[in-house]
């Protein structure tokens, strides 16, 4: 059993859970994940990590109550536990320094985002961080990417906070402005295939991190595959990272699609 | 190899008793017994065991039909060398529990062989009554009968002796090795990457044909022997081979499966509903989809389509069967002679009213709008020449193309070896097809103190062969480890 350290709502459906897991601590890199089972009759789900303490044991864990599971996991209070975390999976984020990064994060994608941003700056990197949410209450994990952004640029489809606008707005305004050598990109699928297909059209490299439907997370099952240059991947052992621009984004949402 | 003679042999007195009672045409005359199975019309409704089980007397008459021969073929016939007339003879006199011993001195898992085992083509192919044109002893049958009403015997384990020995994996060769390790009294723990303990017994073999009360009984045997099971932890990931030294082990025995579907690359096989029947059968038994208080989900299917020939397409066009789909048809690209899936399994599919379409293979498959897989088509295929395998290779008959309505399909084609642990581990020499190399009669691996044995080795095969591999795994690092004067670390 894996116990529930400390916990935090970040928005209404939207929580951070710090959980024991001190094996998977020690060895989690960024761009790694997990997959969480709650309950005897529970489903395994992918979790990217977002952060861990190699000193205490813990892996931090941010969720987003949408489905039966996710709703399960985020109701659970410190002190409980969650029945199975194993990890870390999938490959970790290929980190070097090349340059002027811009991280660009929509929704709980923020998460998976953080450990990539702190591995650019530590590696060299100037790092322009673009945060995206609906709205200001669903901007998250904000004060954590600041001290590893050379800057933070925040966007809101509302306005309510930042600017007015989508991720790609944000993102653009800066490759106008100066020499960007990669984007990373993490967050719903939609968002993500946007974002590829601005990049391309400036030539910068661009990682995106996929979470798609996964059974055991080992490769055992294929639950999760997606067409990367038009064959057939596992998302599980062969990313969650892949080059965005050779991603087939709308098989990858149909496929989401596939329990709904 | 180990040979059992020892323990039950021919020349035992009793055994030559047996033999004089009756004469050969005596025993020669008795009918093969008749398993006894669940009615297919109620059996597609549950998931209980299908075969149930022979009674004691059914048990006693089957083995006095074993003409106990001189030069036993049926041994030769099993992949791990069973000593079978020994144990037969046993139950025809009534001695479950030494039928028993003889079974496991040399196999871990008798309840779970006696149940998967081709015995059609391995131990039952070579029993002499095939050439007197009657049916062979049904030695399958008596395995399991042996196996399940012996009364648990705790093996006698030796003196621990303080190695400790770890074990990626818990499936058949996994749980063989830890049993022949414990045995032997090294200090063995078993790490499996799922929540259960069993691998693809659990996982892939379903409850109407291995129910996992069986499996369990096993492991609880294996943990009463002081074999330590650690869940939720892959070796190569979550713990290193370098974190495994650190922690003192001085072997590691990597038997971590084939855990990779293969897909047949053709167009529409990302569609939804198109999935590999590691992720159905994966679904429906580990997960439990489909039952009250679970949450993991699984598509219902109204026609669903099963490509594939082999064990795992019988074993899910049967649980598509189960879970309530109208009509399901197994779609095969060779004739039901070629297929590899045990006799049984295709007897017990077709009593259960799945559909043969043998000689057919999907080209292409076809989606509404939302990519919902609603069509395959379908390439109708002829025998020709006999291929590498031995076996007729099928040719497409040209322009001779069929759709069918398919709104499930489950690909069933194969599996390759799991990558994680051969990529994970620096100095492991892998073949091209991404098995772990090693040495056959020892199952070493280019690593000295890593051995290796099942599916990750042989690349797809079965629970025996397996279960094999763990045996002679154990018997050679056993060896190494202890002819050294101290044991070495990884």
């Amino acid at each position: 059993m894996f116990k529930i350290i400390d916990k935090e709502h970040f928005s209404e459906k939207v929580v951070k859970l710090v959980v024991e897991a001190p094996m998977i601590a020690r060895s989690r890199k960024p761009g790694h994940f997990v997959i969480v089972r709650t309950g005897e009759g529970g489903e395994r789900i992918p979790l990217t990590i977002a952060d861990a303490d190699i000193e205490k044991g813990t892996i931090t864990l941010v969720i987003q109550a949408v489905g039966v599971s996710t709703k399960k996991i985020c109701a659970l209070e410190p002190g409980e536990c969650l029945t199975d975390v194993v990890g870390p999976l999938g490959q970790a984020t290929h980190i070097a320094n090349v340059g002027t990064v811009v991280c660009c994060g929509g929704g709980v994608g923020v998460a998976p985002l953080l450990p990539i941003i702190k591995a650019m700056k530590q590696a060299g990197n100037r790092v322009i961080t673009v945060l995206a949410a609906r709205t200001k209450d669903l901007i998250i994990l904000e004060d954590q990417v600041r001290p590893f952004s050379d800057e933070v640029i925040i966007m809101t489809d509302d306005g309510s906070y930042g600017q007015k606008g989508l991720v790609t707005n944000g993102v653009e305004e800066v490759i106008r402005r100066e020499k960007v050598d990669q984007v990373v990109t993490i967050g719903p699928a939609i968002m993500m295939k946007f974002v590829a297909l601005l990049t391309k059209k400036y030539d910068i490299p661009t990682m995106c991190s996929l979470n798609t439907i996964m059974v055991d997370g080992t490769g055992m099952c294929g639950a999760c595959r997606v067409s990367v240059d038009g064959k057939t991947k596992f998302v599980c052992i062969d990313g969650p990272e892949f080059d965005a621009h050779k991603v087939d984004f709308d098989e990858m949402m149909m496929r989401l699609r596939s329990y709904n | 190899m180990t040979h059992n003679n020892d323990i039950a042999p021919r020349s035992a007195e009793w055994r030559e008793e047996l033999r004089k009672a009756l004469t050969a045409k005596q025993r020669g005359d008795i009918p093969r017994v008749a398993m006894p199975e669940l009615d297919p019309a109620y059996r597609i409704t549950c998931n209980g065991e299908v075969n149930c089980g022979i009674s004691r007397e059914q048990a006693v008459l089957e083995a006095t039909r074993c003409l106990d021969c001189p030069d036993p073929q049926c041994i030769q016939g099993c992949p791990v060398n069973i000593n079978i007339p020994g144990f037969i003879k046993n139950i025809q006199r009534g001695e479950i529990n030494e039928a028993s011993r003889v079974l496991r001195s040399t196999s871990a898992l008798p309840a779970v062989c006696g149940r998967v085992c081709p015995q059609e083509k391995q131990c039952e192919s070579r029993c002499i009554y095939n050439k007197m044109k009657k049916a062979p002893v049904a030695i399958g049958y008596l395995e399991r009968f042996a196996a399940d009403n012996a009364e648990s015997v705790a093996v006698p384990a030796n003196k621990p002796n303080g190695i400790k020995i770890a074990v990626a994996g818990s499936g058949p060769a996994g749980l063989s090795f830890a049993g022949e390790m414990a045995a032997r009294g090294f200090s063995v723990t078993v790490y499996e990457a799922l929540h259960e303990i069993g691998g693809v017994l659990k996982y892939g073999i379903p409850e109407f044909r291995l129910p996992n009360t069986i499996v369990d009984k096993e492991i609880a045997a294996l943990q009463a022997a002081g074999v330590e099971f650690v869940k939720d932890c892959i070796i190569g990931k979550t713990l290193s081979f370098e974190d495994l030294e650190a922690q003192g082990f001085s072997g590691l025995f990597v038997a971590s499966g084939a855990g990779l579907p293969r897909f047949m690359g053709i167009p529409g096989e990302n569609y939804i509903g198109v999935m590999s029947s590691n992720e159905y059968l994966t679904r429906v038994n580990l997960m439990g989809a489909g039952q009250p208080g679970h949450d993991t989900p699984v598509l219902a299917g109204g026609n669903v389509a099963i490509i594939g020939g082999g064990n795992t397409a019988m074993d899910s066009v049967r649980t598509a069967r189960r879970m309530g789909a109208a009509r399901v048809m197994l779609v095969y690209r060779r004739s039901e002679e070629e297929m590899p899936a045990r006799a049984e399994e295709i007897k017990h599919a077709k009593e259960e009213g799945v559909e043969f379409l043998t000689l057919h293979n999907p080209v292409e498959y076809i989606a509404d709008e939302t990519g919902r897989v609603t069509t395959m088509r379908l390439q109708r295929m002829r025998l020709g020449e006999p291929d590498a395998s031995g076996r007729r290779s099928p040719e497409p008959i040209e322009g001779d193309i069929i759709d069918v309505p398919a709104d499930m399909v489950i690909v069933s084609v194969g599996v390759s070896p799991n990558p994680l642990i051969p990529n994970a581990i620096k100095g492991l020499d892998i073949s091209k097809r991404g098995t772990i190399i090693v040495d056959e009669s020892t199952m070493r691996s280019s690593i000295p103190t890593l051995y290796a044995g099942g599916d990750i080795v042989r690349g797809g095969a079965t629970v025996i062969l397996a279960m094999g591999d763990g045996r002679r795994a154990a018997a050679a690092m056993a060896e190494a480890l202890l002819s050294t004067d101290k044991s070495t670390d990884l």
